[in-house]
């Protein structure tokens, strides 16, 4: 063991949690100070306490929305930015709180989408096997479950920046094999008319119902994530991501924590990838493209990884380029400004757009030490997430 | 060490029968699949160097590899339909490529040192912007090379019959290509500082080495290999919209079988992958990719460093 793998084991001073990037970041001020480590107590009583203001305020808001919007704004803005954000907020859970960066979640919702697509209805009967919706999202959704706790088995066996690159082989391969097999994925076209059951005499195609089922499940996906990083088993994650070695050291081990990171992201990404082949209503190599898949990780580091709201913001900001931008610029030059946005967050703000909220919310905040937000610190994210209940 | 080659015999000997049975079946189909498959990894090999170079030095995964092959093709393909000489439009590609890679790494990659995680997210976003550019300058046509006549002819061959010369040229010139890097990293001042700085920065740049100046060249050599490879192969095939993503796919493949920053390693990463392509494509069209994904999930479970990787 060389001298520097000795030191990394052996991290064993307070402020060692706050390293980042080569330069020692001072310990958060108050109460992000307290240790990562400990369970928050939650009970009935403390979690009314944490409902504020906003909270209310914004779960009015997204009920109030396909009343005073018109339906292009309900179905094609509100109900897409939730089915893509429901499937970043599962890269932002494993991005965010597991330390691994995958590209494969728009490939894991894809599978989910190809599932229902072939064992249910679609456009292509010689391959859709038309079975009842129920079956079929249940099949699609333990069919992406098993996908990604799988994609994981393979990319957790490496570390770091090893992930990026193992997910993107992944999921580009399985691009390649969607195109060019016409036995099951139906190749290049892929699967028209998938799409959403009428079931209890509602047509869940139509703008308000589907915004409203998409919202249930947006609204599922955000509070299972935020009771989960708060449980043990996030907690534990939590601490995979700091520092490994220590936690394997402790008991842990990081591979099962790792993996099982990547099956529930996988059924968060799954129910996502089943709502978005609704929404769309069709489902071709073109939806887990290149393209889809770095979408995805746009939309989770626009928003920010810090929180579990960010894939939402991220989600609203995406769709609204992609349906305003083209009157802003050149018709086909979406790319261009999504890919440049993309870049200036990158390099100025890591934390996204909720990094900037909290830059704004300490400026305002008179001077509070402004070590506090570390905002412009890519890898002290985790240290500030790990902060356990007290702002929710 | 022996017995950590033993479970080698478990796929060699069903390879070696299928290859057999292969043989018996149809001679020429095979001979000429397992040519075409070395030219592929001839190309997947000046693709994938530069890439596992840089990697091995600067611990960047440089994502937009697959946009530096493509600008280097598209770039070399207006150097030559000006000049008409395809061997300018070769170098033409080089260089820009090479401009490219050092724009990059003095621009944007020398202000994060150490994030790679930062660094990696700015290569996408670059890959991108990289990915619209070529699309607005270049439309989505199908661009083709126009070599000296010698070249594109046919050649007879023992078994397989007629090949064309070109992937013939090109297999010549990775080996070649694959040689000089060899002798690059061994032999010149250079090649051994690289090769000190993939197994300790720190202690590099302690012994006085301008470690920047280094990154730079680096970056410059692999992505140049890259747009080199872009001309090279753009000739053999096509260049066109989305050839950037099969390039990178190509190239994270070879270097995650092969194991990173080993440009041996890339070398026997691509032969496996390229040979596997094409047998896939010759015996099992719509499933060819699999055999890659194949190849790549077997690595990483039996060997998650690659066959040649060392652990970090």
């Amino acid at each position: 063991m060389s001298a520097a793998q000795w030191r990394k084991a052996m991290n064993f001073s307070a402020t060692s949690r706050h390293w980042a990037g080569g330069r020692v970041v001072p310990p958060p001020a108050g109460r992000a100070a307290t240790p990562a480590s400990t369970p928050p107590a939650i009970n009935g009583q403390r979690l009314w306490r944490h409902i504020g203001a906003r909270h209310v305020v914004v779960l009015a808001a997204v009920l109030l929305y396909p009343w005073i919007v018109p339906p292009f704004f309900t179905f094609q803005i509100g109900g897409q930015a939730l089915a893509l954000g429901l499937i970043a907020l599962s890269l932002t859970f494993l991005a965010g709180y597991g330390g691994m960066l995958s590209l494969a979640q728009m490939t894991v919702a894809g599978i989910a989408g190809y599932v229902v697509a072939i064992l249910g209805e679609s456009g292509t009967p010689q391959i859709s096997l038309g079975w009842p919706w129920w079956l079929v999202v249940l099949f699609a959704i333990a069919a992406g479950t098993a996908s990604a706790t799988f994609i994981g088995w393979l990319s957790v066996r490496t570390e770091g920046i090893y992930t990026i690159m193992i997910t993107l082989a992944i999921g580009v391969a399985f691009f390649y094999l969607a195109q060019q097999n016409y036995e099951i994925f139906n190749g290049f076209q892929g699967f028209q008319k998938v799409v959403p059951p009428v079931v209890l005499g509602v047509d869940w195609r139509s703008p308000v119902p589907y915004y409203y089922l998409v919202l249930f499940w947006a609204l599922c996906g955000y509070f299972f994530v935020k009771y989960l990083i708060r449980a043990p088993f996030g907690v534990a994650l939590q601490g995979v991501r700091d520092n490994a070695r220590r936690m394997s050291a402790l008991g842990f081990s990081p591979v099962a924590h790792r993996v099982a990171a990547y099956a529930v992201a996988g059924v968060i990404a799954s129910i996502g990838g089943v709502l978005l082949v609704w929404y769309n209503g069709l489902i071709s190599p073109g939806s887990v493209g290149t393209g889809w898949l770095i979408n995805i990780l746009i939309i989770a580091v626009l928003g920010g990884l810090r929180h579990p709201v960010g894939p939402f913001i991220g989600a609203v900001v995406f769709v609204l380029l992609q349906n305003f931008a083209i009157d802003l610029v050149d018709r086909e030059r979406f790319n261009l400004v999504i890919g440049l946005i993309f870049l200036v967050i990158v390099l100025f703000s890591p934390d996204g757009l909720l990094g900037w909220w909290a830059w704004l919310r300490e400026r305002a905040g008179r001077r509070l030490a402004r070590s506090a937000v570390g905002g412009k610190d890519w890898r002290s994210v985790g240290v500030q997430q790990a902060r356990p209940a007290g702002r929710s | 060490m022996m017995r950590r080659w033993s479970w080698a015999w478990l796929i060699a000997v069903p390879l070696l029968a299928l290859a057999a049975w292969g043989i018996a079946d149809n001679a020429r189909l095979f001979f000429a699949t397992l040519l075409n498959g070395l030219t592929l990894a001839a190309l997947y090999f000046l693709v994938a160097s530069g890439f596992t170079l840089v990697f091995g030095l600067l611990r960047n995964v440089n994502l937009a590899h697959g946009s530096i092959y493509l600008i280097g093709a598209y770039v070399g393909w207006v150097v030559g339909d000006y000049t008409s000489s395809w061997f300018l439009a070769v170098a033409a590609g080089f260089l820009f490529a090479a401009l490219l890679g050092l724009v990059l790494q003095i621009g944007v990659f020398r202000f994060m040192p150490g994030q790679d995680l930062r660094q990696t997210m700015a290569t996408i976003a670059l890959s991108i912007v990289a990915a619209d550019v070529a699309l607005w300058i270049w439309g989505g046509e199908i661009y083709q090379f126009d070599p000296p006549g010698w070249i594109i002819g046919a050649m007879p061959l023992p078994i397989v019959g007629k090949f064309p010369t070109y992937r013939l040229v090109l297999l010549a010139t990775a080996i070649v290509i694959g040689f000089g890097l060899w002798w690059f990293l061994v032999r010149t001042r250079v090649g051994m500082m690289i090769r000190a700085g993939v197994d300790d920065r720190a202690m590099l740049s302690a012994s006085g080495v301008d470690v920047q100046k280094l990154f730079a060249i680096t970056f410059a050599i692999g992505a140049g290999l890259a747009g080199f490879a872009g001309v090279v192969g753009g000739t053999a095939l096509s260049i066109a919209p989305g050839e950037d993503t099969r390039y990178l796919l190509a190239s994270l493949v070879v270097v995650i079988v092969g194991g990173m920053g080993s440009v041996t390693g890339a070398a026997l990463g691509a032969v496996l992958v390229g040979v596997a392509e094409q047998f896939g494509m010759a015996y099992a069209p719509t499933y060819g990719i699999m055999f890659t994904f194949v190849i790549m999930a077997l690595v990483l479970a039996f060997r998650p460093q690659g066959i040649l990787g060392r652990r970090t």
